[in-house]
């Protein structure tokens, strides 16, 4: 299943992650996929507020995992491949296929770098540059529970 | 007079410091990592905390007997407890907590950012160039009771933020990057423009004989009339996105790339963001002197800028206080020793800790 989305400012990424992160329980996890600038940390800042969580959402490229405890004591981490040679193998020595064998939620930003790392399911989203306001930004679910991710979603959009 | 050794690990330096008076530098020896995190374009977490095992205790060792100092000696050991990496925090606090209670030594757990903000208030000992101090120094104004108010702007790989202290330990945050730190646009920029890392020298390094006005990269955040809330806050992040749009209007090839007009221009734009807010907050918050510090505060568009076009008399350290380092830590434990005392031995790391404002 997939949804293609529209948004046209900054602050509507913002929401499409807000509303996404009312459809999340625990040890889901999202692999944002798109070039710098694309709208993957807008969309993840948006994410965590919408779990309640009242920290900055800053870039986590320096430290490669950030994380961050939500409104409910769940706990997100915000993870960032974008730097390393081998990504694969250097995220999974920073801790990530832990994190994903866990119970916690976890986003991956270029995701794309780390194909043999990520599990079986989870929920793809690419974000792709329109113009300087514009971004398209599709999600596809890899595996039943993100469908039903998906169709919570699309149904709490009306 | 009275002894402080600083231990700092927070991310990939190993260091440790002999401060006396919380000014005047005994020893400051580091350790630095950084070929080691040269492959990963950044620091190697799981590879910094096992460098920083092996380093420790010689690096401790070190600055003791450059010092000339002895355990009996000292008033306190201080050890940076957050924020940072937790492994490598770890590694610092442990060590230090094993000397405190060994040692019978009272212990600080200190605060990194607190750290920077004390950078500037090491002046002595024949370690920083007499001419590098700004007069009065920092510690002089305080001794005169002319320091504060403060104002502090920290730039570095993990952070940009304008503090105001308005005494010693009492801090307020007047704004803060909302997305990447400035240190970080650096080192994504290099990137683009398929230089080295770290991105900051690299940068200053392209961007020499360059044309800093050949490209209008953004300054973000600068129209207060629009965002008002966002007077002292910074973001980066647009404006690496505009870097790269513009490299890719130009065919993204680094061979044929202007990257010396490139690099210039957002170097620029960067420093132009930081020196225009700081000087706005300074006129704002009426203070009568700025303090620079942070790794980013090395870069020498950025030094000739804050001497060239702030409205009040700005302090800048010497290159090796602009990194990380164990001086500040121990600059900064002085005055917490004095204000609250020791911390109890129980104190955990916090990766994530933030700075205590008061305000």
């Amino acid at each position: 299943m997939q949804l293609i989305l529209e948004t046209t400012a900054a602050a509507q990424t913002q929401a499409l992650g807000a509303r996404v992160a009312q459809s999340l329980r625990e040890g889901d996890i999202l692999a944002l996929v798109g070039d710098l600038g694309a709208g993957k940390t807008t969309f993840t800042q948006g994410l965590a507020h919408g779990l309640g969580i009242r920290a900055a959402i800053t870039s986590p490229t320096f430290v490669l995992i950030n994380r961050y405890r939500d409104g409910q004591g769940r706990t997100l981490h915000h993870a960032d491949c974008y730097r390393l040679a081998d990504a694969p193998v250097e995220m999974w020595d920073a801790g990530l296929g832990d994190l994903f064998a866990g119970d916690d939620i976890v986003v991956v930003e270029w995701a794309d770098r780390i194909p043999s790392l990520l599990p079986e399911e989870f929920l793809e989203i690419a974000f792709a540059y329109l113009d300087e306001d514009r971004r398209q930004i599709c999600l596809t679910a890899h595996g039943a529970r993100y469908v039903t991710l998906l169709q919570h979603l699309e149904k709490n959009a009306d | 007079m009275s002894l402080i050794l600083a231990i700092e690990t927070s991310c990939d330096e190993t260091a440790a410091a002999v401060i006396e008076d919380g000014h005047r530098i005994r020893s400051n020896v580091v350790a630095s990592q950084i070929e080691l995190h040269r492959p990963y374009g950044g620091v190697f977490p799981e590879i910094a905390s096992r460098q920083h095992v092996f380093d420790i205790v010689p690096v401790v060792e070190a600055a003791l007997a450059e010092a000339g100092v002895s355990w009996e000696q000292l008033a306190a050991l201080a050890v940076t407890r957050g924020p940072g990496l937790a492994g490598s925090l770890l590694v610092g606090v442990n060590a230090a907590k094993a000397i405190a209670w060994s040692r019978g030594l009272p212990i600080l757990a200190m605060n990194h950012l607190e750290g920077h903000l004390y950078s500037n208030w090491l002046d002595e000992g024949g370690k920083i160039a007499a001419a590098a101090i700004t007069r009065p120094s920092p510690a002089e104004l305080d001794a005169a009771g002319q320091a504060f108010p403060l104002l502090v702007l920290i730039v570095s790989g993990g952070h940009s933020e304008l503090v105001l202290m308005r005494g010693h330990g009492r801090y307020a945050r007047l704004g803060a990057t909302l997305d990447d730190a400035a240190g970080e646009a650096f080192d994504k920029v290099a990137r683009l423009l398929g230089l080295s890392y770290p991105g900051g020298p690299a940068v200053q390094r392209a961007a020499e004989g360059g044309n800093p006005a050949a490209f209008d990269f953004p300054r973000a955040l600068t129209h207060y009339a629009i965002q008002p809330e966002h007077r002292f806050n910074f973001s980066f992040s647009g404006l690496k996105t505009a870097v790269l749009r513009q490299v890719r209007e130009l065919g993204g090839d680094p061979a044929v790339l202007p990257i010396a007009d490139l690099a210039a221009s957002f170097q620029a734009a960067v420093v132009d963001v930081l020196v225009r807010k700081t000087a706005d907050a300074a006129q704002a918050y009426g203070v009568s002197r700025i303090c620079v510090c942070g790794g980013v505060a090395a870069n020498q568009a950025l030094r000739q800028a804050v001497t060239e076009r702030l409205p009040v008399p700005a302090s800048i350290p010497p290159f090796f206080l602009c990194t990380d380092n164990a001086a500040m830590i121990g600059a900064a434990a002085h005055y917490r020793l004095l204000s609250d005392g020791p911390s109890a031995l129980d104190f955990d790391v916090e990766p994530n800790l933030a700075l205590q404002f008061d305000l």
